[in-house]
């Protein structure tokens, strides 16, 4: 039995490193400015964390074996403790589990702390049950103000607004795919008409909720074109499962042309 | 069996009907077997609702013969809609959390044993500790009849964000009636649960008897009485939260609602709520939570492997001071939750920095009880292989989590699969192993029988195996992406790949349940025809086991002990013994 469950253990671990040696690009091929910090943190914990798992679990299956009853009667080691030693591996382990924070700090500090750069390519991303809706502000830089009471789905005035009032809303254009154009920064601000939901592109290593009531700011900077997906990441409800639309990262001269054509549309 | 004692706390002898001895009883022993049992029901329950959801994820078009009978709306034909499996998911969460993780470890080991070990006659107050197993079946009971009513359970899961849960019906199936009577089932739990708190907590303060002091209480004394407190300060949060949603969803108010909220079209009368503050209100039970589901195992298993290893716990100071600070730092950290929710950076640095600190305690642990099976004899019991499960459960979950705490990564792995293996690990499975591990331990106090330990290795070795088969593969999943409550993988064109992953988490999942059978059988078999137990078959130190199996009404008879030691006194020469009772007077001198 001992060997037994020395074993079980053995092989699980093994599995567990080889599984992930076995296809090392779990993660999606990054595409954002900021995705090789992120895999970075990823790495440096898998290492570290890694090195960890795979010695407590073989500490774990050696002492089972070892020291499983024998027929000779032994005498155990009837230790209580050791306080230099429960000192020491109690330092250790807030040495390394802290350590682990900070080297992640500054990636997640470089993600959410500075804001957007001037300049930004602004978009609004709305969430509603079950689509997204990206709001462009037009070649005037403004978005036109939603009206909450005007938003209808069947009309396709999703966003609520109304070019009759708002001289802003008139060059805005709303479209179901986010089209953002290649090595520039791009500034979103994630509102929700309804739920909770969340923005989630694995390629961009970028996951925030939308809360209604709260306009949220996240920024990116693509450098890859092609086509991804966008996905939600909150529970929104019964179609929260196909709650996706496109992200389109364009060449610029092709971001222009396809937001000329979504303004055609509108 | 038992003379009448000369003192008595409580009442002195048992009830004469059998209605209240056995049913209405405020023996804390009874009470622990109902809280066991219906332990039992749930568990039943959940992992069934489990299989369900795993059939549908695997084959999405199957039809699941009698689910139509169950619910002609939520599978037409046996074939489960999209928001069925999120009403299934939600209440296997809610069972699972709620009816299993936290009442079995607590509820029904720790009102049958705490009093023992510290050596109490009866729990501090016996009618509030049955009104509590009452107010846990009442709210049971809420809970299922949403299968059977209107468009069925909730689709919020266990978290129930609103707006959401919040607005009614027009948000989905469920929305409706569904999620009030979730709601309601969660405040009677709630009540129950505190009412349990407050009898751990006075029981360990004020009934130890003669010589046991805090520091020669039994581990697992020390991780029910942790999670006593636990539970009174998490469960009176969530009672306000719960309370204040129904409000919500039934007064017309808006504690969690903003204005100009547009649900499929129409303008949702509400205004100046915030959906954040029930997250924050949610997590900071829901964190706690997850302790209050674990530290009974943890104590528990820092005893099994003493006993069995025949060693001393190692570092039982340093044992105690982590269940302390587990308990601590489980008030600080329900943040790590809300990385992405929208919370300020700067907090949702505060708040990794104190989730990875509460790994601290968590490795002290760990490596404590690696240094109590070294240098042992252990023998190999069913109890033993899974307090050794355990560990290995626990390691895993908890190196997972050491992910998740760390921002920029959680930023990736934030509901994803990743998150669905750590927390079935480290919660789910290893509390699961160990309300095994003390259910072979304590059957034979509790029965005067023993478990059959060959069907016990059965189940053993297809449950071990068969968890780490079920949840390791979604670790890898979450970092390919892989959300979790997504009802079919159709939709996202990257998803569509990993189907395969899903068969076999799936089948295992079939195998794992099908193995489970054994124990049951195990369980009723034993029951009535196990080999009679041994007033300590394990040669264990604590109080229960001075006394008879199955134990006298009243726990002790005569006069009650008196302890005069530390618990794990084991590997000591002891005349023919190797180790020494709790109460046993100190040898004379001149003996070995």
């Amino acid at each position: 039995m001992a060997l037994a469950i020395a074993l079980a253990v053995t092989v699980i671990t093994l599995l567990f490193c080889g599984l992930l040696v076995w296809r090392h690009e779990w993660l999606p091929r990054p595409i954002s400015t900021i995705a090789p910090a992120i895999d970075h943190q990823f790495a440096v914990s898998f290492i570290i964390c890694g090195i960890l798992f795979v010695l407590a679990q073989l500490a774990l299956a050696y002492m089972v074996w070892r020291y499983r009853a024998r027929h000779e009667a032994r005498r155990v080691n009837p230790s209580r403790g050791n306080g230099a030693l429960e000192e020491a591996w109690t330092l250790m382990a807030a040495a390394i589990f802290i350590g682990l924070a900070v080297t992640g700090y500054h990636t997640w500090a470089r993600a959410h702390y500075t804001g957007a750069v001037p300049g930004a390519l602004r978009i609004e991303v709305w969430g509603e049950q079950f689509q997204w809706d990206f709001h462009y502000p037009g070649p005037d830089g403004q978005f036109g103000p939603v009206h909450f009471k005007l938003m209808n789905d069947s009309t396709g005035n999703y966003l609520g607004l109304d070019p009759q009032l708002d001289p802003a809303s008139r060059d805005d254009i709303v479209t179901p795919t986010l089209g953002v154009p290649v090595n520039r920064p791009v500034e979103l601000i994630l509102r929700s008409k309804d739920v909770i939901h969340s923005f989630f592109v694995p390629e961009l290593r970028l996951k925030q909720d939308l809360v209604p009531g709260m306009e949220i700011p996240i920024y990116f900077t693509a450098t890859r074109t092609g086509r991804y997906e966008i996905v939600c990441a909150q529970l929104c409800g019964l179609g929260h499962y196909k709650m996706r639309a496109d992200l389109l990262v364009m060449t610029e001269p092709d971001f222009t042309a396809w937001l000329k054509k979504m303004a055609a549309e509108q | 069996m038992s003379q009448s004692p000369p003192q008595l706390a409580v009442q002195p002898r048992a009830p004469r009907g059998s209605l209240r001895r056995y049913i209405f009883s405020t023996d804390h022993k009874v009470i622990g077997v109902q809280y066991y049992l219906l332990g039992l029901f749930a568990v039943g329950v959940g992992v069934t609702l489990s299989l369900l959801m795993r059939l549908h994820l695997a084959w999405p078009q199957l039809a699941i013969p009698f689910l139509d009978k169950l619910s002609p709306m939520g599978a037409p034909g046996g074939v489960m809609t999209p928001e069925y499996y999120l009403s299934l998911l939600t209440l296997h969460g809610t069972l699972m959390i709620f009816f299993v993780l936290t009442t079995v470890p607590q509820g029904a080991f720790g009102n049958y044993f705490l009093p023992f070990q510290i050596g109490a006659r009866e729990m501090a107050f016996p009618r509030l500790n049955m009104l509590s197993f009452w107010f846990t079946l009442l709210s049971l009971a809420v809970l299922l009849s949403t299968l059977f009513i209107g468009d069925g359970p909730p689709i919020t899961g266990w978290t129930a964000y609103p707006p959401l849960s919040a607005v009614g019906s027009i948000a989905g199936p469920g929305e409706g009636m569904g999620q009030t009577l979730w709601l309601i089932s969660i405040s009677i739990f709630c009540v129950g649960s505190l009412l349990g708190a407050l009898n751990f907590i006075v029981t360990t303060l004020d009934l130890r008897t003669r010589g046991m002091t805090l520091m020669r209480m039994p581990l697992t004394v020390w991780g029910w009485f942790v999670t006593g407190v636990l539970v009174l300060f998490a469960f009176a949060v969530l009672l306000a939260a719960a309370a204040l949603l129904l409000l919500d969803r039934l007064g017309g108010t808006s504690f969690f609602v903003p204005a100009n909220v547009v649900i499929s079209g129409q303008l949702q009368p509400h205004a100046g709520g915030s959906p954040l503050l029930w997250e924050h209100l949610f997590w900071f039970f829901g964190h706690p939570e997850v302790y209050i589901a674990i530290l009974p195992g943890m104590g528990l298993t820092s005893h099994l492997l003493s006993i069995f290893s025949r060693k001393p716990v190692f570092g039982y100071r340093a044992m105690v001071y982590s269940t302390l600070a587990i308990g601590l730092l489980g008030f600080m950290v329900w943040g790590h939750h809300m990385f992405v929710s929208g919370i300020s950076p700067y907090t949702v640095m505060a708040f990794s920095t104190l989730s990875m600190a509460v790994a601290v305690p968590a490795a002290v642990e760990t490596l404590n009880w690696l240094a109590t099976l070294w240098g042992g004899s252990i023998r190999f019991t069913t109890a033993l292989l899974f307090a050794i499960a355990f560990v290995s459960v626990f390691v895993t979950g908890g190196i997972s989590g050491l992910f998740l705490a760390q921002p920029p990564l959680d930023l990736y792995l934030h509901d994803t699969y990743f998150v669905v293996a750590h927390f079935h690990l480290i919660m789910g499975v290893a509390a699961l192993f160990g309300i095994f591990a003390g259910t072979y331990f304590w059957f034979p106090k509790v029965t005067g029988r023993m478990m059959n330990e060959t069907l016990g290795r059965i189940h053993f070795w297809f449950t071990f195996i068969g968890a780490y088969c079920i949840f390791m593969p979604m670790h890898f999943l979450g970092l390919a992406g892989h959300l979790r409550r997504y009802s079919s993988l159709t939709d996202v064109h990257y998803l569509a790949p990993l189907i395969g992953w899903h068969v076999f988490m799936s089948i295992a999942a079939l195998v794992t349940a099908a193995a489970q059978p054994v124990f049951f059988a195990n369980l009723i078999w034993s029951f009535f025809r196990g080999a009679s137990a041994p007033p300590n078959p394990w040669e264990a130190t604590t109080l229960e086991w001075t006394v008879s199996s199955p134990p006298p009404w009243n726990n002790f008879p005569g006069k009650l002990p008196a302890v005069r030691r530390y618990p794990y006194e084991y590997g000591v020469a002891n005349g023919e013994r190797d180790y020494v009772m709790q109460d046993e007077p100190p040898p004379s001198p001149g003996t070995s």
